[in-house]
């Protein structure tokens, strides 16, 4: 009972993160109908960045600011300048250029930072806390679910009560109405995707320290599992995402916490992500059936 | 040539089925314009025997290479063939049907692995040869018995079925959709192969595990050298692959993809049942990656799980795109590619006076980023409207399709779809 308290409040801490993550790739969804398969990469690039701020300059608050702003610069460079040029309906080509960039990132990456692992340190110590003789979590996965909580509400006010919020979700659903309404739809793209990339560099920050280190490849398996976060809430709604995120989390936690292999979590999300597929492929969250065109 | 002859009668029924099919040519306005299209064109000669006297072509030519060829290039060359294979199955797939796979290198691993299995459950129920006397090898005093020369065609046929079947999970669970479904589902396939080697006690982990492959037959001597036998044997194999896929291509199958591809609706309502045609793309685009990572194993003569990393998955993506969707003379273009990038590099980078770290940085990764360079730019010049190669070759076939193509108006709106 011990053991499945501590693996829910452990699972619920990194699905928090893996909310925000696939949050992230939901907005890219809404306003590009693209899944930005880029996504993690260009969350470990800014993770790497803020690392080297933080060890150089100062401290991992510092990191953790500047980092979505290094996401955002490399998100909205990536759709200004490659993937608006394919015009709306080339999916699969952005899906190609996507994981062009993803190579050419990660072998950036690769050539400046090498491949080796780096231990990203914590703000606040990663030890758990025994409190009456039951171990819960410890101070940093707190910090995380507050931040990755925060970021939740932060975005849903944003685009439930903001000027913008509203034109961000009049452009990804209404795309030649809000035209006519004088909204600049490619503006709003652009923005969308600066949002997201941005929001997917706050993730990196704050999941990379719980043991997964930095290397170049450190996120692919965050994205995966975002990913099938998203699909399981359903690729176009945000409160999925963030639900489907934490149900992922859990299902992670408990699959390998009870066999204490590290090696099943990738397994028991390709095996979950069949499943959804094979059993609700539109999501449980989804707005019902998506235009058949 | 035991081989081409052997899946040429394997391949009568497909072609057979699309000779008995002129009552659905009625049916099928829609495809007519891309398959049918392009028929005549072709010449009313016997496709199959064309396709075999091609394939006999290819691997006599590849036999002739094997002797121009340095013999350091020797390995290079078969890694060429095998990946070949692959990249013809991912190029049928992305070309013709518009699927994405990020995870063939995964279904190369399945390929890889159940050979490697096979065959050396097949060398432990001792169908195996003994070491023939006086073709002393450096071991020759512990020359062990090795595998029965007919135990390598089982083993890569198991390796190919074992990629059939989990290709057809992977089809199936996302049959219904279009989208990003398919690419993510072959993504996280394509991260599992690390762990699940690590997992499944049998494979190993990372060390691995040693194949007991047929050798050379002893009476051929050190004028073929056992590398360049198992270049040749390669050669069959991919040959095999290639004739196959070339079959299928011109067949009803093709047809229907192109069909589908061009415009669902449309392919559905000439009775095109769309679902199972893209899942039979994805199968077959699949057994070609089996037979590719089978293969790759015979000619290294061990399976590790690195060996099918996600980065290879990526290498395959950028052979397809930069040989140009669709043809197969454009997969082999793509697939030199791929090889020679890598080895260039590590020569070029082993040529420079910089330090050991810096210099393994860059041989590391530098063929990374070029390709994934090239595959940003051609991805963005359109997929479709690259390729020189297709100048030369890719005209015979699909051509109608193609240029409705680059109006960009007749792709289906994205979206979830039953």
């Amino acid at each position: 009972m011990d053991r499945f308290l501590f693996l829910t409040i452990d699972g619920l801490a990194s699905g928090a993160v893996y909310a925000v993550f696939a949050l992230s790739l939901v907005l890219i969804w809404r306003a590009a109908r693209i899944v930005n398969f880029a996504q993690g990469a260009i969350s470990v690039a800014a993770a790497y960045v803020a690392w080297s701020v933080g060890t150089h300059v100062g401290g991992w608050w510092l990191g953790l600011a500047l980092a979505p702003l290094v996401g955002a610069a490399l998100g909205v460079g990536l759709q200004r300048t490659a993937l608006r040029r394919l015009g709306p309906d080339r999916h699969l080509e952005a899906m190609i250029v996507a994981l062009g960039v993803v190579m050419v990132v990660q072998a950036v990456l690769g050539m400046v930072y090498g491949l080796q692992y780096e231990p990203m340190a914590t703000p606040v110590s990663d030890d758990v806390l025994v409190v009456g003789g039951v171990s819960t979590t410890s101070p940093y996965r707190l910090l995380v679910v507050a931040v990755a909580a925060s970021l939740v509400v932060a975005v849903a006010l944003l685009f439930a009560r903001t000027r913008l919020g509203l034109r961000l979700r009049a452009a990804a659903t209404a795309a030649e109405i809000a035209r006519l309404s004088g909204i600049s739809v490619a503006r709003m793209t652009t923005i969308a995707w600066g949002l997201a990339t941005g929001l997917a560099a706050f993730a990196a920050m704050l999941v990379l320290p719980t043991g997964l280190g930095l290397t170049p490849t450190a996120m692919d398996g965050v994205f995966i599992t975002a990913f099938t976060a998203t699909v399981l809430g359903g690729l176009d709604s945000p409160l999925g995402a963030v639900l489907g995120g934490l149900a992922v989390g859990l299902v992670l936690d408990y699959a390998t916490g009870y066999a204490s292999d590290p090696n099943l979590a990738p397994l028991a999300v390709l095996g979950l992500l069949l499943a959804v597929l094979l059993v609700r492929p539109r999501g449980i969250f989804s707005p019902g059936p998506a235009r058949r065109v | 040539m035991a081989g081409p002859q052997r899946s040429g009668r394997g391949a009568g029924p497909q072609r057979s089925g699309r000779e008995a099919g002129p009552e659905r040519s009625g049916r099928g306005a829609g495809p007519q314009r891309s398959g049918r299209g392009s028929g005549p064109a072709v010449g009313t000669g016997n496709t199959l025997a064309r396709h075999t006297g091609l394939a006999a072509a290819v691997v006599a030519v590849g036999v002739g290479l094997s002797y121009a060829l340095p013999s350091s290039r020797l390995f290079g060359f078969s890694q060429f063939v095998a990946y070949l294979a692959a990249v013809a199955g991912l190029t049928v797939l992305i070309g013709l049907s518009g699927q994405l796979s990020i995870g063939h290198a995964g279904l190369m691993a399945v390929g890889g692995y159940a050979m490697a299995l096979t065959q050396n459950l097949l060398y432990d129920q001792g169908f195996t040869v003994a070491p023939a006397p006086g073709t002393s090898r450096v071991f020759a005093a512990v020359a062990e018995p090795t595998a029965a020369p007919w135990t390598l065609p089982i083993s890569l046929l198991a390796g190919v079925l074992a990629a059939l079947a989990v290709g057809g999970v992977l089809a199936l669970a996302t049959a219904a959709l279009r989208g990003p479904y398919l690419a993510g589902l072959t993504l996280a396939f394509g991260l599992v192969v690390v762990p699940a080697s690590a997992v499944i006690s049998p494979l190993r982990g990372e060390q691995g595990l040693r194949v007991r492959v047929p050798r050379m037959p002893d009476g051929l001597g050190p004028a073929v050298g056992e590398t360049r036998w198992r270049a040749w044997v390669a050669l069959v194999a991919t040959a095999v692959v290639l004739l196959l896929l070339a079959n299928l291509v011109r067949g009803r199958l093709g047809r229907n993809l192109r069909a589908v591809r061009d415009d669902e609706v449309a392919a559905a309502l000439c009775g095109i049942p769309v679902a199972r045609t893209r899942v039979l793309a994805f199968v077959v685009s699949a057994g070609t990656a089996g037979m590719a990572g089978g293969v790759y194993v015979y000619l290294t003569s061990t399976v590790l799980p690195g060996y099918f990393g996600l980065s290879l998955s990526l290498f395959l993506l950028v052979a397809v795109v930069l040989g140009g969707s669709g043809g197969l003379a454009g997969a082999a273009w793509g697939t030199l590619f791929i090889v020679a990038v890598p080895i260039a590099t590590t020569e070029v980078v082993g040529g420079l006076h910089v330090g050991p770290v810096l210099a393994a940085r860059l041989a590391g990764n530098l063929p990374l980023a070029l390709l994934g360079l090239a595959l940003v730019v051609v991805a963005l010049a359109r997929l479709r409207d690259h390729a020189a190669v297709r100048r030369f070759v890719g005209r015979r076939r699909g051509e109608v399709s193609e240029a409705r193509d680059d109006t960009g108006s007749a792709r289906p709106a994205h979206g979830i779809r039953q």
